[in-house]
């Protein structure tokens, strides 16, 4: 047996990694490799909660899971688009900080960098309280080896620089917002099943991105939207469910959606919020938000969906996304699909699709 | 026709099933040597194999620190960096009486973690408080039943007295949260980070081929054991030469009856072939269970010397290895095709009817023996020109392989000559003939007695050599095993609260204090002395400057030990670098039983340097008489388990119970040798048979009778093999001068002052005089129970 690739994964990433992908992994009724588990001695999300920033932006120590999630869809001077991840997830194995080797706190940082023909991956692991990994929230500074996502003003996360880089890519990008955070859910709960299972949730989804991609064909000047989701929690999903898509469009029109659909054998359950083009959201419930998948690509023998028909009637939302770059599998050591998508149909624009448990 | 020629053939030994046993059983015992030798070195080398493959670290490159230590944050910082790398945190733990190499890794980032056999560890039971230590059964059996220890996880394949475990663990146990051993540099590595040597520009680059690796440590020891195999295989192959020699003789009359019927000379060679290769066969299939019972049997002692020197892991358990079986049958078969080879040779050039050759065939014999005597002075000269010319142990086998062979070539003419010039000295009839039928003799015992020469002068060689040890070894213990007692608290809060407790009660407490460094490549231990009688009047140097125990306590000198001193040929007044600490070498203590390079500084210059290395150990100075009582108060005092006080002569039997073990090989090896000799006199013997009679049929016809034919055949044996022990005792010691001030020095690394135990010598001879005597009591008891008309008939018959 080996630890690290066969239990850490079995256990530790399920619990840490929530929605992030999971594979051959979970089984049926421990839901995503037991994310349904008791979450005993872990901070549990509760509704009516006020999130207080900028200290939200920073780790919450006592939730089991936590992630700073950036995607970003990007062109260069000749269009040719680019997709853009940067992920920095947090696992807590015990409610508490600790310090030095013996802290309970584990990272994770995923980066990708995603184009119509090629996909570059990197993964980076760290423990917590040696310095090798974190986050602060004043100022703001996430990192975990020489990845970083670090605010350039000094409050809040308006404006960040970001890097990461892997053997065989890099980027380094300026992304500067103006509009509100955006609160999922109930200001910020975010209901995860029907059972109530829901984690915090927040986005910054208007970022406009700046800066250089390098590929072993070079480094290329981008610019490009960028959206930030913040979400921690200690039970995301309940028992039953199998995996997700999760969705971010950005419409031409300047409105925004965040999608998503948790498969369960008793029954999908969808959640989305409807951000205006001036930043205000609604909150759209269970059952509005319908996802179907049309055409399915072939990775290394799963069967992953790369083009979905989105319907939401209330906002006369019916539109085709279709993959960037349908072979955009992050063959981490749990791997998920993520990759930009362009959408076509009663709304045009672009957006970021992650889908896991195929 | 074949059939019934084998068949006639083989009625051959169906009469002889005595001769049968000795050739089966020579060949048996000339493989089996071998093989357990082999069977030995291949467990001990897939046990490194192994080892390494499980410390998968063992391939990457790594970055370290002369001192052995690296700072947490110089870490975090390369990992800022982008570098890619996964930090080491090893030491040695002191449980009781057992050690325990503690490897701490970070098993996120760790390329292979030990397998543990499908039994799965949760990621929180290794990464969270206490943690796991992944060890072999065999570790574990080791540890003391109340050690304070994390739960244990078998990992089969991890080497014995290593432990495996998460680096928190690792910093928990040890007490080093800050610091790390080395880094290694995984593979993949980000694109640009900027080079290591800018940004860490006190960590030095080593590459894996540089790490001293068990391998390469114990291929002395393996040679030395492999040397060993080899004398014994061609020991045996004497016996061997013996027997087939006295099969064919003993057939020449029906083979020549067969030829004469008209068997084909290729048919009766094939046949005679095919009859040795089913006796190789047999024999050595018998010899590879032989090879494994003894190997079994030796390889815990085998495995607890490589361990003891070297450090090397050695499992302790055999496993069978089918290229081991084909190596071992391949062996006897071309053991027995060297020993057989003369017989098949003269068979097939035997003249169809010619009469048995009798003294024509000893002639030659002696007229070669000049020319063997020419041959062996060159090897002995070839041998000592490779000592010179060859690196290191190659050279120093070398040497005693030309010693060995040439003096064995020599033995001969030496004897011939002894034997000639002791016949001038006679001058009645019956010592003349009985000076010339020994000299006549001669040539076809001189293979058996070349056996007995080799046999008794390694004997007498190795025998020196491990008495020389063990009386140094002994003096040494007395010198450096000074305090009464030794005692190991359970923290440095308990060791700081026992040292004022003590104060009072003692005549001195010695702080034991060590930091963990790397010296010439190696982790290595410098330990802090306090200036005291104890060690400026006892411990052992072998070379000094002057005002040494002074300028050590003042900070301007250290101490390392032999094997340190001639690893890197750095010797009293030259610089060493400690990490960080150029300093002047002092002196050269002996160390004997230690595998790893050491240093020894004052304590209060240690402590400047390294502040908080753990202070758990003492020794304590007090009347011997007042020891025990001591040690009582102690562990009532302060609640101590059995294992934390060591009295003086527990550490010494211990120690000596180490030493004892790293020799049994040895012991038993030559034991089996000199048995070997004998045996290979008896069946030379017994081939001369049927040639003696010729010779004293005469003899017996003019008077003298059977009973006193039979004790001069006893006393010729014995004068001999008396003869051979004393030729042996000059070689047995330019041998042992060999073993202790060229090969020693070249496995272990420290040289010791041979000593002579005439008591021994004369023991030895005595053995041989009785493996002589031995050797000719069957020969001579046939003779003495031969019918008169057996002799008669040799008149009729041959002459």
């Amino acid at each position: 047996m080996n630890v690290r690739t066969a239990a850490l994964l079995l256990c530790l990433l399920p619990v840490g990694l929530g929605a992030q992908g999971l594979d051959t992994v979970g089984s049926a009724e421990k839901g995503f490799a037991g994310l349904g588990a008791d979450a005993e001695g872990f901070s549990l999300p509760q509704p009516g909660t006020t999130f207080d920033f900028p200290a939200d932006h920073g780790p919450h120590s006592t939730f089991r899971i936590e992630w700073w999630y950036l995607t970003a869809t990007l062109e260069d001077a000749e269009g040719t688009e680019y997709g853009v991840q940067w992920t920095l997830f947090r696992s807590a194995m015990r409610p508490e900080r600790g310090e030095g080797w013996d802290t309970p706190q584990i990272w994770m940082g995923h980066a990708a960098l995603t184009s119509a023909d090629s996909h570059y991956v990197a993964e980076r692991l760290a423990r917590g309280g040696i310095g090798q990994a974190g986050v602060t929230a004043t100022p703001f500074s996430a990192h975990i080896d020489d990845w970083q996502m670090t605010a350039i003003s000094p409050d809040g996360i308006d404006d960040l620089s970001l890097t990461a880089r892997g053997s065989d890519f890099a980027y380094d990008l300026t992304l500067n917002a103006d509009t509100p955070l955006v609160l999922h859910g109930e200001d910020g709960y975010s209901v995860k099943s029907r059972e109530g299972t829901a984690s915090y949730y927040y986005s910054q989804p208007s970022y406009v991105v700046t800066g250089t991609l390098t590929t072993p064909d070079g480094p290329v000047e981008v610019t490009g939207n960028g959206w930030l989701d913040r979400e921690w929690s200690s039970q995301p999903l309940s028992a039953g469910q199998s995996g997700w898509d999760w969705l971010s469009l950005s419409f031409d029109s300047g409105a925004r959606m965040m999608g998503f659909r948790l498969r369960d054998e008793a029954g999908d359950f969808t959640s989305a919020t409807w951000i205006a083009p001036d930043g205000s959201a609604q909150p759209i419930p269970d059952g509005a938000l319908t996802l179907t998948p049309q055409t399915s690509t072939d990775i290394d023998g799963r069967q992953v969906p790369t083009t979905w028909r989105v319907e939401l009637p209330e906002r006369d939302l019916d539109v085709t996304i279709d993959a960037l770059n349908p072979q955009a599998w992050m063959a981490t050591r749990f791997a998920y699909w993520e990759g930009p998508v362009s959408i076509a149909g009663s709304h045009q624009g672009r957006g970021y699709l992650e889908m896991t448990g195929y | 026709m074949n059939r019934t020629a084998f068949l006639a053939l083989w009625s051959h030994w169906r009469r002889q099933p005595l001769q049968l046993l000795v050739l089966v059983l020579g060949l048996s015992l000339a493989t089996g040597l071998w093989s357990a030798v082999q069977a030995i070195n291949g467990q001990a080398r897939a046990s490194y194999a192994s080892a390494a493959a499980q410390l998968a670290g063992n391939q990457l490159d790594r970055l370290t620190t002369p001192s052995g230590r690296i700072p947490l944050e110089t870490y975090a910082e390369l990992r800022r960096a982008g570098w890619q790398l996964s930090p080491v945190l090893t030491g040695r733990m002191r449980l009781g009486d057992a050690r325990l190499r503690l490897i701490g890794v970070d098993v996120l980032s760790y390329p292979v973690i030990p397998s543990t056999g499908g039994r799965e560890i949760a990621p929180d039971e290794i990464l969270t408080p206490p943690g796991r230590l992944l060890a072999s059964a065999e570790t574990r059996d080791d540890l003391p039943e109340d050690a304070d220890l994390p739960p244990l996880v078998l990992a089969p394949d991890l080497p014995p007295g290593t432990a495996f475990t998460d680096i928190a663990t690792a910093a928990r146990l040890l007490n080093r949260p800050r610091e790390l051993s080395y880094l290694l540099i995984l593979p993949d590595q980000p694109m640009g980070p900027p080079p290591l040597e800018e940004i860490a520009p006190d960590l030095t680059h080593q590459p894996p081929s540089n790490q001293a690796d068990a391998a390469q440590l114990t291929d002395s020891f393996h040679l030395n054991l492999t040397a060993f195999g080899l004398l014994s295989f061609a020991v045996g192959l004497f016996i061997v030469h013996g027997t087939v020699g006295l099969a064919f003789e003993q057939r020449r009359p029906l083979m020549r009856t067969l030829r004469a019927l008209g068997l084909p000379r290729r048919n009766l060679t094939a046949l005679v072939m095919g009859e040795l290769l089913v006796l190789a066969l047999v024999a050595g299939t018998l010899g590879l269970a032989l090879g494994y019972l003894i190997a079994a049997a030796l390889l815990p002692d085998v495995a607890a010397t490589l361990r003891g020197l070297y450090g090397a892991p050695v499992a302790g358990g055999l496993t069978l290895r089918p290229l081991w079986v084909a190596s071992g049958l391949g062996m006897a078969l071309l053991g027995t095709a060297i020993a057989g080879a003369q017989g098949v040779w003269r068979l097939t050039h035997m003249p169809l009817l010619a009469s048995a050759g009798l003294v024509g065939w000893a002639d030659a014999a002696q007229k070669s023996a000049r020319i063997m005597a020419l041959s062996g002075i060159a090897l002995i000269v070839a041998g000592v020109l490779a000592a010179f010319l060859l690196p290191g142990l190659i050279g120093g086998f070398a040497l005693l392989a030309g010693l060995l062979m040439g003096a064995a070539l020599t033995l001969p003419f030496l004897l011939n000559t002894a034997l000639a010039l002791l016949s001038r000295t006679s001058r009645a009839p019956a010592s003349v003939w009985i000076w010339a039928d020994l000299r006549a003799q001669l040539p076809g015992l001189s293979l058996a007695l070349m056996a007995l020469l080799l046999a008794l002068a390694t004997n007498i060689g190795v025998g020196t050599m491990v008495s020389s040890f063990r009386l140094t070894f002994t003096g040494w213990l007395d010198q450096r095993l000074m305090s009464e007692l030794y005692l190991t608290a359970q923290d440095d809060a308990q060791g700081a609260a026992i040292a004022e407790w003590l104060a009072p009660r003692a005549d001195a407490v010695l702080p034991i204090r060590a930091a963990e460094i790397t010296l010439a490549g190696q982790p290595a231990q410098l330990y802090g002395v306090a200036d005291h009688a104890t060690y400026r009047d006892h411990w052992p140097l072998v070379a000094r400057t002057p005002d040494l125990w002074d300028r050590l306590a003042r900070g301007e000198t250290v101490i390392i030990n032999e094997q340190l001193a001639r690893s890197a040929d750095i010797w009293p007044g030259e610089t060493i670098d400690l990490g960080n600490w150029q300093i002047e070498v002092g002196g050269v203590y002996s160390d004997y039983g230690n595998p790893a390079p050491e240093a020894i500084a004052g304590l209060a210059p240690l402590l400047d340097r390294y502040p908080d290395i753990e202070n758990r150990r003492f020794g304590i100075r007090i009347a011997p008489d007042r020891a025990d009582a001591l040690a009582r108060d102690l562990r009532a005092a302060f609640d101590l388990p059995d294992g934390a006080i060591t009295d003086q002569a527990g550490v010494k039997s211990l120690s000596l119970d180490i030493f004892e073990k790293t020799f049994v090989v040895t012991a038993a090896l030559n034991v089996l040798t000199l048995g070997v000799a004998s045996f290979a006199i008896l069946t030379s013997l017994l081939t001369l048979w049927n040639k003696r009679l010729p010779h004293l049929a005469p003899v017996w016809a003019l008077g003298m009778t059977r009973a006193r034919l039979a004790r001069l055949e006893v006393l010729r044996s014995v004068a001999l093999a008396g003869l051979t022990a004393v030729l042996a005792l000059p070689l047995g010691l330019i041998l042992a001068w060999v073993l202790l001030a060229v090969i020693n020095v070249q496995a272990f690394g420290w040289r010791l002052p041979m000593h002579l135990f005439p008591l021994d010598w004369l023991w030895l001879f005595l053995l041989a005089l009785l493996a002589g005597a031995a050797a000719a009591a069957i020969p001579a008891r046939r003779l003495h129970r031969l019918p008169p008309a057996a002799l008669l008939r040799i008149f009729a018959d041959e002459r």
